[in-house]
Formats: C-alpha cells, structure tokens, sequence
C-alpha cells in the first residue's frame, strides 16, 4: 500500500516534468541559434518569483527550453542562491558578495549594476519542490552534455528520481551513447525506471536488469521491492535475487581480501626470497638483510631525485640500479666479514647485526633520519575497477606480478644456468664442488651479492607501498626469517607458498581480530608450528641436509 | 649440525683457577657495592663523592648484569643462543610495575582508589583478573619468578622436545619477544599499551625519589647479582653444569650416553628466564618507567652482545661485558649521539672477528701464556 501511494506521488511529479524534458530535449537540436532576448528572461523570471505553485514550475520549464547557452547557469544560480531580487527596482541580479555589500551583475551578465548593501536584496524563495524539480532540470540538461563525466553526473542526480525522464528520450540516449560506463549507467537507470513502473510485468522484468548489478543502489531498490511490493511474484522473485546478490557480494568481500592477503604475500616473499637465498642456500643468517632492502627503497628515492620529471623512467631503471648497488654492498660485506665465519651461524648472525646497525646509522647521518619522500609514478597510482563491488589497487596488483616475475626469473637462474648448477652445487657438498673445480669462493660472495640484490629489488617495490625512512628493513626482518623458516630451508617455491599464505592468512584474521591481534596470532602460529616441523612446509630431504 | 662448530672454547680444565677468578669476583662486587655506598656519603665537594645521579645509573647497570649472567647461563654454557630474553626481562619489569602502580592508590591523577590511571582514562570499571593480588608484594615476588619462568618453560617444553636448535631457536625466541611487543603495545591488554606503566611513587611504603632508596635499590640490585653469580657458578660446578657444557659441545653425544638432554636444558632455560625477570624486577623502580619498548628485538641482541664482549662462558666476563658496553652506551650519546649505532655496530663486527671469547678470554689468554712461560 505504501508502496503504490508512493509511486503515484513520483507519477504525479512525473507527470509536470515531462512537458519540459520534452522541451529540454527538443531545443538542444536547435541550440545555439537564437539568444533569446533579455526580455524574454525578464518576463519568466517575473512569473516565477510572482508566481504561485504550478505557474513556478512552468516558469522553470519554459527558461529551460529557451535554449539559451547559460540555461544550467541560471537554474544552479536560482538553486545556490546566486541569483536575488534586487528590491529597489524590482529587478533579478547576480550578486556576489564582496565584504558587506553585494557586487551586482545583470541576468545575461552583460551589465554590471554597481554594488549594494545586503538589506537591499532578497533571496528568491525555493521550495523543496521546487528545489527537487531544479535539480532534475539541471541534470536533464547534462545528459546531453559532451562530456561523458558530465553525462554520468547527470544520470547520477536522475537515479532518485529516474520517472522524471520520459522512456522515449530515454530510448534515444541509450541508442546514441558511446561511452561503455554511460551506457551501463543509463541501462541501470532504466532498470530503476522500470523497477518503479505501476506495472507488475514491468517491475519482473527490471529485476532481472538489477540482479546484475551490485551497486549499493540497485541493491537497495531490490530489497525495497522484497520487502514492499504488493505484487506476491515480485516479492518472491526481488526476494530471491536480493538473496543472490547478498550472496555475491559476500564472495567478492572474499575474493578482496584474498587479494590483499596476496599483495601483503607478495610483499613477504619479496623481502624473504633474497633471505631465502642466503639463508636457505648458503646458511648465513643475515640479520642485515632489512637493511639491503632499506638501501634499495632508497635508490628508488636517488633515481627520482636525479630524474625528477620522468617518475616512471626512473621508477623502471631504479630496478637494475638498485639490484647492482645492494650487490655490491653484499658481495662486499661478504668479502668483509662473513667469509671468515662460515660454519659459525650464531657468529655471523651478530655480526651481521653489528652491519645492519651500521648501515641504519650511515643512513641517518649522511642522508636524514627523517623518511624520504617518494613519488608514485601515474601508472602505479590507480583502480582496476572489476565491478561496482570489488576493485583492486593498480599498484598492490603490479607489485603482485612484479614478485612473480622476479620469482620466476630467479628459479630458472638457479635451475637453467651454469652459475645456479655451481651454487646449488657448492651449497650441497661444498668438498665436493671443489673437487670438481667449482670456485667456491667466488661463488660464495656471488651468491650472497645475488641474495642482496634481490633484496634491493625487493626495496624498490616496498617504496612504493610504504615509508620510505631508516628503520624500513626492522619491520621486514623478523618476518622474512618466518617466512623462510615456514617454507623449508632451501626451498624457494616453499619461500613462495609459505609467503603468500602468511599474507591470506594475516589478511582473513585481520577482521575479526584486528591488525595486530592477526599479525601476533600468526606468530605464536609460526612459532607452535616451527616446534612441531622444525625444518618447515617442504623440508629438504637427503644428505644435503646433513651437509649443512 | 653445525652446533659443535658454533660454541665457546671449553673453560680451563683446572678448577683452581676458575674458582680463583670466581673468588676475585665476588671480591670486588661487593668492594663494589659498599664503597659506592660509602663514597655516596661524602659531601659533594669530596673528590671521591659519587653523585645520586650515578648511584641509580649503576644500579640500572647492575640489573643489566644480572641479565647478561642469565644470557651466559644459556648461551655461554649450553650453547642455547636466546634473541628473547628481554622479553623475560620486560615480563619481570611489567609484574614490578603493576605492584607499583597498585602502591599508588588514590593519589594518581584521578584519584581512583583501586584502579591505576591509564584504566580510568580507557573507562575501565573494574580490574582485570589478572592484576589481582598484584597490590600484595610477597604474592607480586612470587609472579616475578613464575611468570617469565612459566612463559620460558612452556616455550623450552615445546621447542626442545621437538629439537629446535642452532638458529631457528634464535629466530623463534627473536619471534616470540616481538609478539610479545606487538601484544603489550595494545590498550586492551590492559598494560598501559603504548606508554606502559610509570608514575610510581613508593615501593614498600619507602619513597622511590628518596636518595636513600634509590641508595638501597642499588645495594639490592648489588647483593642479587652476587647471589645470582653464587646460585650460577655453583650450578655449573655441579654435575648438572657439567652435562650444560657436554650438551654444549656436543648435544647429540651426550643424548647418546643417557643424559636427558631436553630436561637439562628446560631447567636452565627456565633458571635463566627467572633470573632475568629479578633483573628486570629491580630494573623497573629505578629507572621509574616500564612500556613495550622493552620487548624490542634489539634490546634482547644487545644483551647478547654484552655477554659476546665481555666472553661467554664466564659469568664474570658477562658482567664485565654489561658493565663496560653500558657505561660506553651512556658516554657515547652524552657525548657523541651520533656514534653510538657506528660503535655498537662495530663492537659487534670486531668482537666475533677478532674476539670470539671476549674481553675475558684475552685476560685468560694472558694468563695461561704467562703460566706456559
């Protein structure tokens, strides 16, 4: 019953508005031949502030079928209350207010009238209804605008009140539109229009249009329908899609926090792959290794500083800058320290420790202790808007294929090439490598040159996801040694799978449990799990493991 | 595994010896204790006057020594290298603190009776659970060694049943410390989260701004130090600290003798995880502030570090170690804030490189040079 009464309300309303859409419509083909005469403005905007009730309205409708360039002006002006009665002469003005007095223009803006204090003019008096009929006139005039955001917009305002446009110009729009979203958005708009319909069949049939669509509108037009229409087959039918469309977009929520549980994923196996190297390859923890990370996020910093006007050049080459500079700092401290302590994790793991505190200080004092400034790039910034429910950050999802690719890259270097048989074999029996004639040392500090850079790599990504200041590679430490651990020693597709379920599996918990709940819960998750596999997902099997 | 190749050179075969330096030890801590007291005494003017300032700084010193002595229970006589004790620490701090923050009463900024400030300020109603009793101190003397004793039993239970060693123990005890931070840096904990607990005003019934019980606190951090040294120097006399040094060296050969490798080393983990909470316990009143910032993974490796230079596998060395990088701590950032990462960074380096058994091992080494001679 309620639903009815309502509908013959927007039906009546309907009703008065189509005249001047008709209007609106059909002077848009001939715009821009006759500027109508000032007088001819003058006089409708007497009738509308003399007026009363249904002669206002007319008023409105006939200034909008004038045609005139500045229609949508005039009708926002009257709506914002730009436009006043200027009392003395009892004359229409735009005033605009310049300290206590009002700055006066004439209608057409040709004249300026000089300038008057506020008593002397009034506002023009809207009513709600009026207000309401306003806007749906200003919108039906954008329809038709060139611009295709304009257009949107316009549809966008008529969604309240989709009786207002007439099915015939409706029709007409839809055939003549190009623009995909537009289009979309006029379909939807006629799924509302028919949704509203006093016809059950119309209502049936809109359903089927809106079911698709997830938007929070057209879902709460079919719940509304559930729940009120007085039609029992539209009731069951909305009933049953809205139930339909509750449960998509539950799966989508899903599907969304899979995916940030993939991007944070992809992030952990970034950090830990380099790790997973050194650590799962050579044995030598490097606790240094979030500092390698921190280095690389600033060389992304470095390059924009040198090339400030070409963001994704320099986001692009700072890859191949930071892989060879973290390296050389590994290949470096390898030389340095770590050669003299192999067979020693503990020692190496404090000394290690003892680099990373360097690395942070020299951070801080030759560069700042402040975070550093770093630009995304246009191509990073952006949507991947799926549907109206689920959408996906464009970087999150770069960074997400840009650890795959460096994944896959760094598998078939260690599986294809002559220098991955070499590392692989100087990390199973290193006696025996030598034997053979693999130069152990140098592939030693070329494997953890290898492990660094990847970490550098990886800084470059995580520059363009956080922070970018001293104490970066802190946060990624501890997490990367589970990530490691998790997997299995050794392994890099352990690194990869245990990495990505680490990210989904903080994400889901992440609801219910709240950010930090999550991350300590994954912990103390890791930790129970290391005791009761020490060696992790997918251990190494054999000798190599007594090797180590 | 590695670990053979991982520990400490075994202390001198010759008792004698070590109980001589034991001896000497113990000696000059309490030539320590009463002429830090005495000296406190003097009027300022005296040359040897040493200010109330300096008499707290020691004694915060003290507490860290006891922590290096448990760190060198554990790391240097049975090889467990722990990247977590400051959680053990922090747990002892935090159970101090909530006594104190109990023995405030009605004069916090509130004024509420029975609850401490900071759950006022959450619109807490009524204490949590888990803070009952702690206004008694016996009860909260109790918890100082049962807390971080349970937590380091049932984490030591687990992990070496299952035989994690070697490094993935270091990784999960660095783990667990940063859990432990995360968790105490959340109000609902009902800690105080981010600012901890502080504002403490007396410790049975005896004013902490007081010089004198400032005084008193550093007689106590004194006088627990030497009995931990006592309790750990006879512990590693004993049979018990024999097998710790055989598992030390070789774990695998002692499980196969018929020791219960496992059971060992949950004692000592436990000992030392309760020796830490003392430390921190004493630790707190002094320095008048406990927040989550103590759990942090640096802290627990700069622990490890002090017992790294002073020498592991010598108690005495642990303490020389806590002593000596702290008042280098305290100078550096007086004197040259920036240095102190670049310092501390490269003790590390330089210490495992060059030093493998510490300051002490090269006064042993002198030593046992001189006797060849």
């Amino acid at each position: 019953m309620s639903l009815s009464l309502h509908a013959l309300q927007r039906l009546i309303r309907a009703a008065s508005l189509l005249t001047m859409l008709a209007a609106v419509c059909s002077f848009h083909t001939a715009s821009a031949d006759v500027q109508t005469g000032i007088d001819e403005l003058d006089g409708l905007f007497t009738r509308f502030v003399e007026g009363k009730g249904a002669q206002r309205t007319e008023a409105l409708d006939a200034l909008a079928a004038l045609g005139r360039d500045d229609t949508r002006e005039l009708l926002t002006g009257i709506l914002e209350g730009d436009l006043m009665l200027h009392k003395e002469t009892d004359t229409i003005v735009w005033a605009t207010a310049q300290g206590r007095e009002y700055a006066m223009q004439s209608l057409d803006r040709q004249n300026d009238l000089g300038s008057e204090r506020k008593r002397k003019l009034s506002r023009l008096k809207v009513t709600n209804r009026l207000r309401g009929h306003l806007r749906s006139l200003i919108a039906s005039l954008g329809l038709r605008s060139d611009d295709a955001t304009e257009r949107l917009a316009a549809i966008d305002a008529l969604m309240e009140t989709p009786e207002a446009l007439p099915d015939a110009t409706l029709q007409e729009l839809l055939g003549s539109e190009t623009d995909k979203k537009v289009s979309a958005a006029l379909l939807s708009l006629q799924a509302r229009k028919l949704a509203l319909s006093p016809q059950p069949e119309q209502r049936l049939q809109a359903l089927s249009t809106l079911g698709e669509d997830l938007s929070n509108d057209s879902r709460s037009l079919v719940q509304t329908l559930a729940e009120n229409d007085s039609d029992e087959a539209v009731k069951t039918l909305a009933g049953k899609i809205a139930r339909d469309q509750a449960a998509k977009v539950r799966l989508y929520a899903k599907a969304e926090t899979v995916f940030f549980g993939l991007s944070l994923g992809s992030v952990l196996v970034l950090a830990a792959i380099g790790l997973a190297i050194s650590f799962g390859v050579m044995g030598v923890i490097n606790m240094a290794h979030g500092e390698l990370i921190m280095l690389g996020a600033y060389c992304t910093w470095a390059m924009q500083q040198l090339m400030p006007n070409n963001l994704g050049l320099s986001l692009l080459l700072s890859i191949p800058v930071a892989f060879l500079f973290t390296g050389m700092v590994g290949i470096l401290i390898e030389r340095s320290v770590i050669r003299f302590l192999y067979g020693r994790p503990l020692e190496t793991l404090l000394a290690t420790f003892g680099i990373s505190l360097i690395l942070q200080q020299l951070v801080r004092t030759f560069i700042s202790s402040q975070n550093v400034p770093v630009a995304n790039p246009a191509f990073m910034s952006g949507v991947l808007e799926v549907n109206s429910v689920l959408s996906l950050t464009l970087n999150r999802l770069y960074i997400l294929a840009f650890c795959l690719i460096v994944f896959a890259l760094l598998l078939i270097l260690l599986k294809r090439s002559r220098f991955g048989l070499e590392v692989r074999a100087v990390s199973q029996n290193r006696s025996m490598a030598r034997a053979m004639g693999v130069p152990s040392s140098r592939i030693d500090s070329l494997t953890f040159g290898l492990g660094a850079g990847i970490a550098g790599i990886a800084g470059v990504a995580l520059s363009q996801l956080t922070n970018v200041g001293p104490n970066l590679g802190q946060a990624y430490i501890v997490d990367s040694f589970m990530v490691v651990v998790f997997g299995g020693v050794g392994n890099l597709w352990g690194t990869l799978i245990s990495g990505m379920t680490l990210g989904i599996a903080n994400k889901l918990m992440e609801p219910w449990a709240g950010a930090i709940l999550a991350k300590i819960l994954v912990l103390v998750f890791l930790i129970m799990f290391i005791q009761k596999r020490p060696r992790g997902l997918f251990p190494q099997r054999g000798r190599a493991v007594e090797a180590h | 595994m590695s670990d053979s190749s991982t520990t400490a050179p075994s202390t001198s075969a010759r008792p004698q010896r070590s109980r001589l330096s034991s001896i000497i030890f113990i000696l000059t801590l309490i030539a320590l204790i009463i002429g830090v007291s005495i000296c406190n005494q003097l009027p300022a003017e005296h040359p040897l006057y040493v200010s109330n300032y300096m008499v707290t700084l020691l004694g915060k010193y003290l507490t860290y020594a006891i922590l290096a002595v448990a760190v060198d229970l554990v790391w240097g006589y049975l090889g467990i290298l722990s990247l977590g004790h400051a959680a053990f620490f922090a747990l002892g701090g935090y159970v101090m603190g909530m006594h104190l923050m109990r023995q405030i009463g009605d004069r916090g900024v509130y004024g509420n009776p029975d609850l401490p400030d900071f759950m006022v300020f959450l619109n807490w109603t009524e204490l949590p659970w888990y803070w009952m009793g702690s206004d008694n101190f016996a009860f909260t003397a109790m918890m100082i060694l049962l807390v971080p004793g349970l937590l380091a039993f049932v984490f030591g239970w687990f992990a070496f049943r299952s035989r994690v060693n070697g490094v993935y123990l270091s990784i999960i005890t660095q783990a667990l410390t940063y859990a432990l931070m995360l968790a105490f840096f959340r109000n609902e904990m009902g800690f105080g989260g981010n600012n901890g607990l502080t504002d403490f005003r007396e410790l049975l019934g005896f004013d902490l701004r007081s010089d004198t019980v400032r005084l008193g606190l550093f007689i106590a951090s004194g006088v627990a130090l030497l009995l931990v040294f006592l309790l750990c120097d006879s512990i590693l006399r004993s049979r018990l600290g024999k097998v710790a040094i055989a598992i030390r060296d070789a774990e695998d050969r002692t499980r196969f003798i018929g020791y219960r490798v496992e059971s060992v080393k949950l004692a000592l983990f436990a000992l030392s995880a309760m020796i830490a909470g003392i430390a921190g316990a004493l630790y707190v009143p002094q320095v008048g502030i406990i927040n989550p910032g103590e759990f942090a993974p640096l802290n627990s490796i700069e622990v490890v570090v002090w017992v790294a230079i002073g020498g592991r596998g010598t108690l005495y060395g642990a303490v020389l170690g806590a002593l000596g990088v702290n008042y280098a701590k305290t100078w550096f950032t007086g004197a040259f804030p920036e240095a102190w990462l670049f310092a501390l960074g490269l003790l590390f380096v330089v210490v495992t490189l060059l030093l493998p058994r510490g300051v002490a091992g090269l006064l042993k080494f002198k030593r046992s040079s001189q006797a060849a001679s």
